[in-house]
């Protein structure tokens, strides 16, 4: 594999990695992964979850602590100025530490969790140029300062002296990369470091780290499982599949000509612009659900003292029987509150929802028991929106029984076995459990379970944002097909314009729990009224990779 | 190196880079909080050899307890006044006491009453306790407040003072003895279900069946009392142990476990004026008391460790961290 054509000879390469092999309990979990990072360039590494994309660059670079793990094969490093190579795998603690931090710097996917809540900014920063650099407190300050300012935090010198807490997700991102960058590392491992933020924030730490690449020449290893991203930040690209390289080429290669099926399936599977709605499967256009000046703030108790934030300010919209509303915004935006209104999970301070002229707020107790059954509505965490200790069939059943839409016994097993049908699945999954299910199994299982209801309406809240994107593009086409067979009406919510305007007719463009547009989606992905819009449309990756652009 | 189980893979997790590793193991693995029934739970308790031999011990006292009455040689209050205060021998193994009485019968015996007052006390306390907790911690709001008020005024008593409070007024024997300890061990269960509870309602599974329109006395069976039920089963085994310490305690007081019924507690008692004289009166009754509340800890931490993942997970996180240098490295990435 280390002879693949594209790939600088290992002489010259930042890190140089050679059959790289990952067994833990027996089982292979990267199989053999070679490659090169050349100075001052980027590799992308993508693949969908599971596929050993972390575990190769944590081995790779002698981060990989799991018990019982063996690693083997070879992963050299530059040494500092024209030194001798260091091997990674198999190295002393002490080794590995004195490279962590001082010529590799990481970033992870998890802002939120990877900064030390009680540790000032100042603190974090300086850390590494303390114990690598040996610097004076005061020097290190100064240093910090300079890398906040890089990383373009407002106010940086006030920041020095705050928390983490304090911080925006996209800021905490900054501050990693900060931290990442303090030594001037020869290269910055940065694994996903996007995937917990909203997609304009996206856009932004991408353009950061490019730019702070081009001006210090560090090399950066990005690991991500979208590939349309990958082609917006990488030279070289590396395709994992079960642990195996199945592609390396250079990222206009993997785009214009892939050499494995596996790549054109996740080429195809990406979540491109341009692609509209089947029409619709009520074409009378009725209004379905009639939502009126929906106002939801929740009191807060914060550390000093109560405030209130104002979730959803003043919301109205419609859904029309049949079609799918698509319900765009980032977090914060107050689309999830609206979901939540919508299902009797949150109450709303004031406003109305009306289904067929039944007001959904209203009913409590008996009425309100008859409401839920006509709004079913589907999560977005594959993994705990199913009760891990209870079989699929006891899931699925559960709307059954509580609504008595069916007689028990034969009639109840016969109902689940034709919902299981219904999203693709054999009758043979009713006695298993959630863990033994992939995530879009499970989320399959989720959409039978909201469909037992006979649902009216059906609120997907991000049904399909934490699957791989190959995986996303399946349900996506199950969705449109249950539509189609069903005639549902779907309220659809998603951060990704690319998958609204594949499933939507209508949309709706929420910021800070304020409607931005509502539109028809035809009109709207046409000619975006308002600049927020067209922010949200810009972050979307497009077809084709960044390096095609610049010629 | 122990050979370790994949399905351990998140012990990594906490050791490595905080982002990544957690996040990647949970992801690959699939333990979270939401745990299925693990196949490999058995085999884990199994391969705990502290685990199994409290096991064992504790499948002889129960056995003991079982049919102690029956294969005991002599009669409880078989008076035999010639041969007080005999020394263990073939014909008294652990000896006589006071009035001649055979202390191993007595003490076969006693296992039956310690171990049914602990039982059935641990039991009251399980059910009331459980069903407290469970209610107010997926309730929430006043009750949960008025609840947990409750139960911290009870936590606030010494354990035997509020024992000692309800047996002045209910007056001394097992039936009291049972109700006591069974009252004071409410709060612990009340707790620990109330906890499970707030965790478990707030998970999406559980929100998905309030948006389905699911009435709470489903939620509560269905997704609640399976969610609550680890930390329980652990809770029992440990006051089990305690409860046996209570009984003893209360009844060496006097108060418990009234003659002419033989229990550990009461025995020491009885044992206390000859401790010079007769050593074989105190030694065994209180042997019995150790071994079997070491027991039911030791299986109790057992399952402790089988049925709560993130226990289990930083257990076996130290254990495979053998040099804390590694930690220090991945905080670069910060320290969670």
């Amino acid at each position: 594999m280390t002879g693949t054509p594209a790939v600088v000879p290992a002489n010259g390469a930042v890190l140089s990695v050679a059959d790289l092999r990952v067994s833990i309990g027996g089982r292979e979990i990267v199989r053999g992964v070679s490659f090169d990072v050349r100075p001052g360039q980027t590799l992308g590494i993508v693949g969908e979850s599971g596929s050993g994309k972390s575990m190769t660059v944590l081995a790779a670079t002698g981060l990989l602590d799991a018990p019982g793990a063996r690693v083997t094969g070879s992963s050299l490093i530059t040494g500092t100025d024209g030194g001798a190579p260091t091997q990674l795998i198999g190295a002393a603690e002490r080794t590995l530490r004195r490279v962590h931090g001082d010529r590799v710097g990481f970033v992870f996917q998890d802002p939120s969790t990877s900064l030390n809540p009680v540790l000032t900014l100042e603190r974090q920063i300086s850390e590494s140029l303390e114990t690598h650099r040996g610097m004076t407190r005061r020097a290190a300050r100064t240093r910090a300062l300079d890398l906040l300012t890089a990383v373009g935090i407002p106010d940086p010198e006030r920041r020095l002296d705050g928390y983490p807490h304090q911080l925006s997700g996209g800021q905490r991102q900054r501050v990693m990369i900060a931290i990442a960058l303090a030594c001037d590392p020869t290269l910055l491992i940065a694994d996903e470091p996007t995937t917990a933020l909203d997609v304009t924030t996206q856009a932004q730490i991408v353009e950061l780290v490019r730019a702070l690449q081009q001006e210090r020449g560090t090399a950066v290893v990005w690991i991500s499982h979208d590939l349309g991203l990958i082609g917006q930040v990488a030279d070289d690209v590396t395709v994992l599949r079960q642990g195996e390289a199945v592609e390396q080429q250079p990222v206009l290669g993997v785009f214009d000509a892939p050499r494995h099926a596996y790549t054109r399936q996740l080429l195809d599977a990406r979540p491109l612009l341009g692609q509209s709605a089947p029409p619709p499967a009520d074409a009378s256009g009725a209004a379905l659900l009639t939502v009126e000046s929906l106002d939801v703030r929740f009191a807060v108790t914060g550390p000093t003292g109560r405030s209130v934030v104002h979730a959803v300010d003043d919301v109205s919209f419609t859904v029309r029987r049949g079609r799918t509303l698509g319900v765009v915004g980032e977090s914060g935006s107050g689309k999830s509150t609206i979901a939540g209104a919508l299902t009797g999970l949150v109450r709303p301070r004031a406003g109305a929802a009306r289904l067929d002229g039944e007001d959904l707020l209203a009913g409590r107790g008996a009425s309100g028991r008859r409401l839920r059954r006509r709004v079913a509505m589907v999560f977005q965490d594959p993994f705990s929106s199913l009760n891990g200790r209870s079989t699929i069939g006891t899931s699925i059943a559960e709307p059954l029984r509580v609504h008595r839409l069916t007689a028990s016994g034969a009639a109840e097993r016969a109902r689940i076995a034709e919902l299981l049908e219904l999203v693709d699945l054999s009758g043979d999954y009713v006695d298993r459990y959630p863990h033994e299910l992939s995530g879009g199994q499970r989320q399959r299982v989720s959409i039978a379970r909201a469909l037992a209801l006979e649902p009216d309406l059906v609120i997907l809240d991000e049904s399909t944002a934490s699957l791989d994107v190959s995986i996303q593009a399946r349900v996506l086409e199950l969705l449109l097909r249950l539509q189609a067979e069903l005639g549902l009406t779907y309220l659809f919510i998603a951060h990704d314009l690319g998958v609204v305007q594949r499933m939507s007719h209508d949309v709706l463009v929420l910021r800070g729990g304020r409607t931005v547009e509502h539109r028809p989606a035809a009109d709207l992905f046409a000619d975006p009224r308002e600049e927020y819009t067209r922010a949200l449309l810009d972050a979307v990756p497009p077809v084709r990779p960044r390096a095609a652009q610049a010629g | 190196m122990t050979q370790v189980d994949p399905t351990a893979g998140s012990a990594a997790g906490s050791a490595v880079g905080p982002g990544a590793g957690s996040a990647l193991f949970a992801a690959t693995v699939g333990l979270a909080g939401n745990a299925p029934p693990r196949a490999g739970a058995w085999r884990l308790f199994r391969d705990n050899p502290v685990s199994v031999a409290a096991a064992l011990v504790l499948l002889v006292v129960l056995v003991v307890g079982l049919v102690g009455r029956w294969v005991a040689p002599y009669g409880i209050n078989a008076v035999d006044v010639a041969n007080a205060l005999q020394p263990p021998s073939g014909a008294h193994w652990f000896g006589t006491d006071d009035l001649g009485r055979d202390v191993f019968s007595r003490v076969l015996v006693a296992t039956q009453v310690s171990l049914r007052v602990a039982f059935v006390s641990v039991a009251f306390a399980l059910v009331v306790g459980v069903g407290v907790g469970v209610v107010a911690g997926y309730r929430g709001g006043w009750l949960d407040t008025v609840l947990m008020r409750v139960v911290d005024v009870m936590f606030a008593f010494p354990v035997l003072l509020l024992a000692l409070a309800i047996i002045a007024v209910l007056g001394p024997g097992t039936t009291t003895t049972i109700l006591a300890i069974g009252i004071v061990y409410t709060p612990i269960f009340a707790r620990v279900a109330r906890a499970s509870a707030l965790s478990v309602r707030v998970e999406p599974f559980v929100q998905v069946s309030q948006t389905m329109g699911t009435p709470s006395g489903y939620i509560l069976r269905r997704h609640v009392l399976p969610g609550v039920s680890g930390p329980v089963i652990v809770q029992t085994s440990l006051s089990v142990a305690f409860a046996i310490l209570s009984e003893a305690a209360l009844s060496f007081l006097g108060l418990g476990v009234q003659p002419p019924e033989p229990s550990w507690g009461r025995m020491l008692f009885d044992a206390q004026g000859f401790l010079g004289l007769a050593w074989w009166m105190s030694v065994f009754p209180g042997l019995a008391i150790f071994v079997s509340v070491l027991a039911f800890n030791l299986i109790g931490d057992g399952i402790r460790d089988v049925l709560d993942p993130r226990q289990r997970t930083l257990l076996q996180a130290r254990r495979s961290t053998r040099v804390p240098g590694r930690r220090r490295a991945a905080r670069t990435g910060g320290a969670a």
